[in-house]
């Protein structure tokens, strides 16, 4: 906590009778690239606003680098924003665009067109001074707007959907280049977005919020593979949901299959209770598993989905009636096993991998 | 202990209020101010007015009140006022339906002609079609003969107020629908083509639908232009009484003031009703139309577009001949009986009945009226929608912006009697200057004006404020170096309708001038009622040529802001 860069304590917003965001608590550390990662209406924007001071919280604290900025208003905080529309000022030059928060400080008129030039090439944009933004695409547009961001070198960088506005491969393309430029800059970083394998790709941190609360703080490993609660085991990547009661002990019974899960993977529940069992397509072995392990399977293939690289099998398991399960195979893998529709495969379960929820707490 | 906590949790934070947004609050406030005193308050007198006992009667205000409206003469005004109104309703809209559908859906040629030629009645004040109707058809009129074949007693009267309000109307009923029509969706058409739908079928389930709130909203207009209307009335209605002559005979003539108020009350009645449902439309409206329609590009169809052209042809020639009978009779030497060209209206006009002054108070009157009013419509606009705090006061100012559409010019200038003559008004001093003319003027028409700088403004991005201040950049230098110069071309589209219709306007303004200040749309009505009806139209085309020339001059000036601040529209990669 003393070396968080960012501070939010008990941050709490409603509008009337409905509660934005409650009671958060959350702090960044210096540097680090933090990812809001929620569905639509999880006040994930709403708290990046508050945190730009363009709304006010109802309640609670915001400490930026050990200043008090609670109640400062927006112009007063230090951070550079970059909106999902960009906001360029379209009858502004892309230079002029650049430049417009560097001219408001009295420096002279050859450093900031270097300090121009050199925000210019770092986004790789060096010969489009003199165009407007509408001659730009897209993807050039949200550079400048980056540019523009970065230009005052503020301590934080505030990123708002940035690129959700654009085509599925200049996307990725420019989200591994915002992640090099944040690593470069050293700059603090939060970004909001719905986009789930964005937030896995490039942040250091991931916050995942629903209905206005943070369900899990955690790196990308930790919120896919130790998922803190069934929203985020649902939100982030496929998960199968398996039905079974605890039998104590850290086993559960699963149609007519008992398994054993890890400790860590939850806690542990009185015996009868009914529980819901979490994993991962992956999470599976294939081929290897001897006929009499406790967690070896077998089942039909009922309907392949094809994904590119990777295929989702959709398999009726033996002993688990009525409730088939989603495997996924590589290209390979399924040449390999011969995996297709109506035929026979075998796995073994990866118990240690299995996460454990309450029945009720379904997502 | 508890209780204190309980109090600090309930406050909700408060972010503390830089200056630059106190000085735009401040702003808020007197735009507020402004509408107060210039809208809020007559009309609120003009409500007490009405409901004052009569000097020198025992019974009280309200039993005066009643006692009046059911007074005969009175009925008799509301029921002509009522008829005509849906009577002109029902000729225009069809009429004015046809015409915008052929300038939007057919293929004919000069579409951009005869839009032109249909909005110069605009460029003069309204009562210009009245002055050509007595040219036309009255006891001098060329076609006074053709007129009586048709069953009519004369051009006074109900049938000349009908026509001339037709022609008065036409244009501002023609735009509407004209908008209305041209926000299609090719993708509709184009289902239906797949689905072999018939033309006429087409027409009824995709067009009319479409444009339903266009024609209620038109209907609407026309309705409440003509009801409010007075110039026309007054110039050829002859003793066909209607409720805005009324209003003016009862001011006027009589110094009958609370009677006039009343009357005044029940002018507001439809064009409050109208506004009321003029908005409900305009939500319904907006949720219609999404950002995905494909705009509809109307396809060739010989027989088709050369039946439009010819309608729309006959029409334009109808509206020319309106207008041309003005402009000709004003340059006759003796009507009917030497019609050789001349100057003498012009010259006896403007030199021996001192029109001069009046054109020139009219030119005052509209340059004030176009600085003025853009500049207050902007800056209440701006502060309005781009503008943090007085979360509270913000739908106040929306509302009291809105409404000066829904009050008749008359009602307007009858509420400024009440209230800026009333003794002890510290602002008394102002009755009868061009201060206050202008100040009448810029309300009268405010409706307007803020909208197109609010669809301007709302058309930016949401966020430029925002980046502002993250960049530290104060608000007044993104207002001058981004919002003023995108809006530029919106502005001047404001301050050239402020201008127009401060030449031409009469209603308001008809109460409000001294013989210092008289202004040359109110000349006419003077010179009409003097019989002077050759000067009456000399004067009415000065003010229709004056009104094209400050047309022509903003479209150069637009051409040259064009030029200088909006060469980013284009793309060229």
């Amino acid at each position: 906590m003393d070396d968080a860069y960012l501070a939010l304590r008990g941050i709490h917003k409603s509008f009337g009778a409905f509660t934005a965001l409650e009671s958060l608590d959350l702090s960044i550390r210096k540097g680090e690239f933090v990812c809001f990662l929620g569905p639509s209406g999880c006040g994930k924007t709403t708290l990046l606003r508050i945190i730009a001071g363009l709304e006010t919280q109802t309640a609670g604290a915001i400490v930026q680098a050990g200043r008090d900025i609670s109640t400062a208003p927006p112009a007063e905080r230090d951070y550079g924003i970059m909106f999902q529309s960009y906001a360029l000022f379209p009858n502004l030059t892309v230079a002029q665009n650049v430049a417009y928060g560097l001219v408001n400080g009295r420096q002279p008129r050859a450093r900031i067109a270097a300090r121009v030039d050199e925000l210019l090439q770092l986004v790789g944009l060096g010969a489009s001074h003199a165009k407007y933004p509408a001659q730009l695409s897209g993807g050039q547009q949200q550079r400048v707007a980056l540019a523009r961001a970065l230009a005052t070198s503020p301590g934080l960088l505030l990123l708002d959907e940035p690129l959700s506005a654009l085509d599925a491969t200049v996307r990725v393309h420019l989200r591994n280049e915002l992640r090099a430029l944040q690593r470069r800059l050293g700059v603090t970083t939060i970004m909001v977005t719905h986009d789930q394998e964005e937030a896995l790709s490039v942040a250091d941190r991931i916050v995942v919020m629903n209905h206005g609360v943070i369900e899990q703080v955690g790196t990308p490993l930790q919120v896919y593979r130790e998922p803190a609660s069934p929203f985020v085991a649902d939100f982030v990547g496929k998960v199968n949901r398996l039905q079974a009661v605890a039998e104590g002990g850290h086993w559960f019974r699963c149609g007519d299959k008992r398994l054993h899960c890890a400790p860590q993977a939850g806690a542990d529940f009185r015996p009868g209770s009914p529980v819901a069992l979490y994993l991962r397509p992956e999470d599976r072995v294939v081929g290897t598993a001897a006929a009499d392990d406790p967690l070896h399977c077998a089942g039909t293939v009922r309907h392949i989905e094809f994904l590119g690289g990777n295929c989702l099998a959709e398999v009726d398991v033996e002993g688990l009636a009525g409730q088939p399960l989603h495997l996924q195979y590589s290209l390979n893998q399924m040449d390999e096993f011969g995996v297709r529709e109506g035929a026979r495969v075998s796995f073994a379960l990866r118990a240690d991998r299995l996460r454990v929820f309450p029945a009720g707490a379904a997502a | 202990m508890n209780a204190m906590a309980a109090t600090v949790r309930m406050a909700p934070v408060r972010q503390r209020v830089p200056r630059s947004e106190r000085v735009a609050q401040l702003g808020l406030l007197g735009v507020v101010l402004l509408l107060g005193v210039g809208l809020v308050a007559p009309l609120l007198l003009i409500l007490s007015k009405a409901l004052d006992a009569p000097e020198g009667a025992a019974g009280s205000g309200l039993g005066a009140f009643g006692a009046y409206l059911a007074s005969p003469a009175l009925l008799t005004s509301l029921w002509n006022s009522i008829w005509v109104s849906l009577l002109v309703t029902a000729i225009v809209l069809p009429l004015a339906f046809t015409f915008a559908y052929a300038l939007t859906r057919s293929c004919m040629r000069g579409k951009g002609l005869l839009r032109t030629v249909m909005l110069l009645p605009l460029l003069a004040p309204s009562l210009l079609s009245a002055i050509s109707l007595i040219y036309w058809f009255g006891n001098q009129g060329v076609a006074k003969d053709f007129w009586l074949a048709l069953g009519f007693d004369g051009i006074y009267g109900a049938p000349g107020i009908v026509l001339a309000e037709c022609f008065a109307v036409f244009p501002h009923v023609l735009m509407i629908l004209v908008t209305a029509l041209s926000l299609a969706d090719a993708r509709l058409y184009e289902a239906a083509d797949a689905l072999g739908t018939g033309t006429v079928r087409k027409f009824l389930t995709i067009t009319l639908p479409g444009a339903k709130y266009g024609l209620i909203s038109a209907g609407l207009v026309c309705f409440t232009l003509v009801i409010t209307d007075f110039g026309i009335p007054k110039v050829v209605g002859g003793n066909f009484n209607v409720l805005a002559t009324d209003v003016f005979k009862l001011v006027i003539g009589q110094h009958d003031f609370q009677r006039g108020a009343v009357v005044a009350l029940l002018l507001l009645a439809p064009a409050l009703l109208t506004f009321a449902i003029d908005g409900w439309v305009q939500r319904k409206q907006t949720a219609t139309l999404t950002a995905r329609a494909v705009a509809l590009v109307p396809r060739r169809a010989r027989g088709f577009d050369a039946a439009m052209a010819l309608y729309c042809l006959a029409i334009a020639a109808l509206v020319l001949g309106m207008f041309g009978m003005a402009v000709f009779a004003s340059f006759a030497t003796l009507w009917p009986y030497n019609l050789a060209p001349g100057l003498n209206h012009y010259v006896s006009g403007l030199v021996d009945a001192e029109l001069a002054d009046a054109l020139l108070n009219s030119l005052q009157l509209a340059a004030c009226t176009a600085v003025i009013g853009t500049a207050v419509v902007f800056i209440g606009a701006y502060l309005l929608e781009k503008t943090r705090g007085l979360a509270l006061l913000r739908p106040v100012v929306r509302l009291m912006a809105m409404l000066p559409m829904a009050v008749p010019g008359l009602v307007l200038g009858l509420g400024y009697i009440f209230f800026f003559n009333a003794p002890g008004n510290p602002l008394g001093g102002l009755y009868q200057t061009l201060p206050l003319m202008v100040l009448c003027t810029v309300v009268h028409f405010y409706t307007t004006g803020h909208l197109t700088v609010v669809t301007a403004l709302k058309a930016l991005d949401a966020e430029f404020e925002a980046v502002s201040a993250s960049l530290k950049v104060p608000l007044y230098k993104t207002f001058w170096r981004v919002t003023l110069p995108i809006c530029l071309p919106v502005l001047l589209d404001v301050s050239r309708y402020f201008f127009i219709n401060a030449m031409t306007t009469i209603s308001a303004v008809v109460f409000l001038y001294s013989p210092d200040t008289k202004l040359a749309s109110v000349a006419i009505l003077n010179l009409d009622e003097a019989g002077e009806t050759g000067q009456a139209a000399a004067m009415a085309v000065l003010i229709a040529a004056t009104s094209a020339v400050v047309t022509l001059l903003y479209l150069g000036l637009g051409r040259l802001v064009d030029r200088r601040t909006q060469v980013w529209r284009a793309p060229a990669r």
